[in-house]
């Protein structure tokens, strides 16, 4: 669907976005795994950000675990930053129902008081369960039905529709 | 005996009675886990929400200071509803059975139980009778297992050594009380360990030891000689029933670890007990206080590898109860 070269375009526009929005603020980047990381890590190259880039693994905090229980291959979530008060930039590969991004702020939220958080997605394919939106979207989509869509990486990074 | 009551229907925990029937591949899963688990516990608010609305109840019919206090701190981390039931203090004491009371229990809407027993194999006998949807785990029934102790060794291991595979590592002391020691070798044994040796004098030697895959070593010196790991087992007094041994100072003599015993492990080797330790008894105070022991690594990690068994658990349960609801609309 989209390969390389045209992810890269797509990933300008959204640092640029990104660079106005977040003019003059002193933000810290955080990735979703696995996806979400790969994003940050390309952002991050765009927007000059040169610090190590916290790694979220929200797995703990899932809203469906009384119904599809624990995700077999956790990782330990690497924050090299404290919350509190900090101005935090959330990157994740694909949002649509809102609950990853619900349950990544319960997740930041444990680590202390964020003073703002700003959310960036790759790809955004509707479907919200929840009141959530993105703040720099890359790309708006629409899926065939039955269809979903996975970012393969990092290097490179492909965007593909899968059965 | 216990792997099929362990797993459901997809291999996954639904209880943790023991090591033995359990892969290589779920033991290294559990000790993963409990790695996320321990960055948790690292955080400024250490609760994350995978049980809330879930109640787990402790079922301590032995005492116990660290591992119930160890369970309940995870159960809670987990945001579980936490349940102590001093069993000398409640109805089983005037003559109520132990089905009865878990029937009770379960009316409560329980669920998971912890359950420390005297008897051999009475969380088994549990996890046959409860309700299907709730989980049991074993905080050491008598002699024979004690599957979350061992799973926070390995931990501790795995951590310290970077690996299981390939190290030499001996258990010493009372092995004959010690349902510690069985879980140990079971675990080491499975995930790889070069050598697992046992230390002690014949008369705390269980008759069987053997054929769990342990060298035998009369000899302290002999036995540390190259390990890379030192486990000392607690001398297990009040369940003495005999004269198994001279005398306490006779086996500090023999085969409490001093400094200079230690001197014929590796140098860079660790010092392991799963407490409460006798000082003077199996343990010289300035072995546990050094640099060498990691005892206390052991205890943080008794709170990650327990937070991990149980969502484990709790999350097989749910996966057999969602394959009963299939089953039943099917």
């Amino acid at each position: 669907m989209f390969n390389q070269q045209e992810l890269s375009a797509i990933l300008d526009n959204m640092s640029e976005e990104l660079a106005a929005q977040l003019q003059g603020c002193a933000f810290k980047m955080v990735g979703i795994r696995t996806g979400g990381v790969w994003i940050a890590r390309e952002l991050a190259k765009r927007l000059d950000y040169d610090e190590e880039i916290g790694e979220l693994d929200i797995s703990f905090y899932r809203d469906d675990f009384t119904r599809i229980g624990l995700n077999p291959s956790v990782t330990p979530t690497r924050l090299p930053f404290g919350c509190e008060d900090a101005h935090l930039l959330l990157v994740d590969d694909i949002i649509m129902s809102g609950r990853t991004i619900r349950a990544a702020m319960n997740e930041l939220f444990d680590f202390g008081r964020p003073a703002s958080i700003t959310l960036a997605v790759l790809a955004d394919l509707g479907q919200r369960e929840l009141p959530i939106a993105a703040s720099v979207t890359g790309q708006v989509m629409q899926l065939p039905k039955g269809k979903r869509l996975k970012l393969s990486g990092p290097e490179p990074l492909s965007l593909n529709q899968e059965s | 005996m216990s792997s099929s009551l362990q797993l459901n229907h997809n291999g996954n925990l639904k209880h943790f009675l023991s090591i033995s029937g359990l892969d290589k591949a779920l033991l290294t899963s559990i000790l993963d886990t409990a790695d996320s688990f321990i960055e948790v516990g690292e955080r400024t608010i250490r609760n994350v929400p995978l049980l809330r609305g879930k109640t787990v109840v402790n079922l301590f019919f032995e005492p116990s200071t660290r591992t119930r206090s160890t369970f309940e701190l995870a159960a809670k981390r987990l945001s579980a509803d936490v349940l102590n039931l001093d069993i000398r203090t409640s109805a089983t004491s005037k003559g109520e059975s132990l089905s009865d009371m878990l029937m009770n229990l379960e009316a409560m809407a329980s669920d998971m139980f912890i359950v420390r027993h005297a008897q051999s194999g009475a969380p088994h006998f549990i996890a046959e009778s409860v309700t299907p949807g709730v989980g049991i785990i074993n905080a050491g029934d008598g002699w024979h297992a004690h599957p979350t102790q061992a799973m926070l060794d390995m931990l501790t291991i795995r951590q310290k050594k970077g690996r299981i595979e390939g190290l030499k590592v001996g258990i010493i002391g009372d092995i004959l009380h010690s349902r510690v020691a069985r879980s140990q070798i079971r675990a080491l044994k499975m995930l790889g360990a070069d050598e697992v040796r046992v230390i002690a004098p014949n008369t705390l030697l269980p008759p069987e030891i053997e054929s769990l895959g342990a060298t035998v070593f009369n000899q302290l010196s002999a036995g540390l000689k190259d390990l890379d790991v030192v486990i000392m087992l607690r001398l297990q007094r009040e369940r003495m029933h005999g004269a198994l041994l001279p005398s306490e100072q006779e086996y500090y003599k023999r085969y409490g670890l001093t400094q200079n015993a230690l001197k014929y492990a590796k140098p860079d080797a660790i010092v392991m007990h799963p407490g409460p330790i006798n000082r003077g008894v199996e343990i010289e105070s300035a072995v546990a206080d050094g640099k060498q022991s990691v005892i206390l690594d052991q205890v943080t990690n008794g709170i990650a590898v327990r937070m991990a068994v149980m969502s484990m658990a709790m999350s097989g349960q749910t996966e057999a109860k969602n394959l009963l609801k299939e089953a039943q609309s099917a």
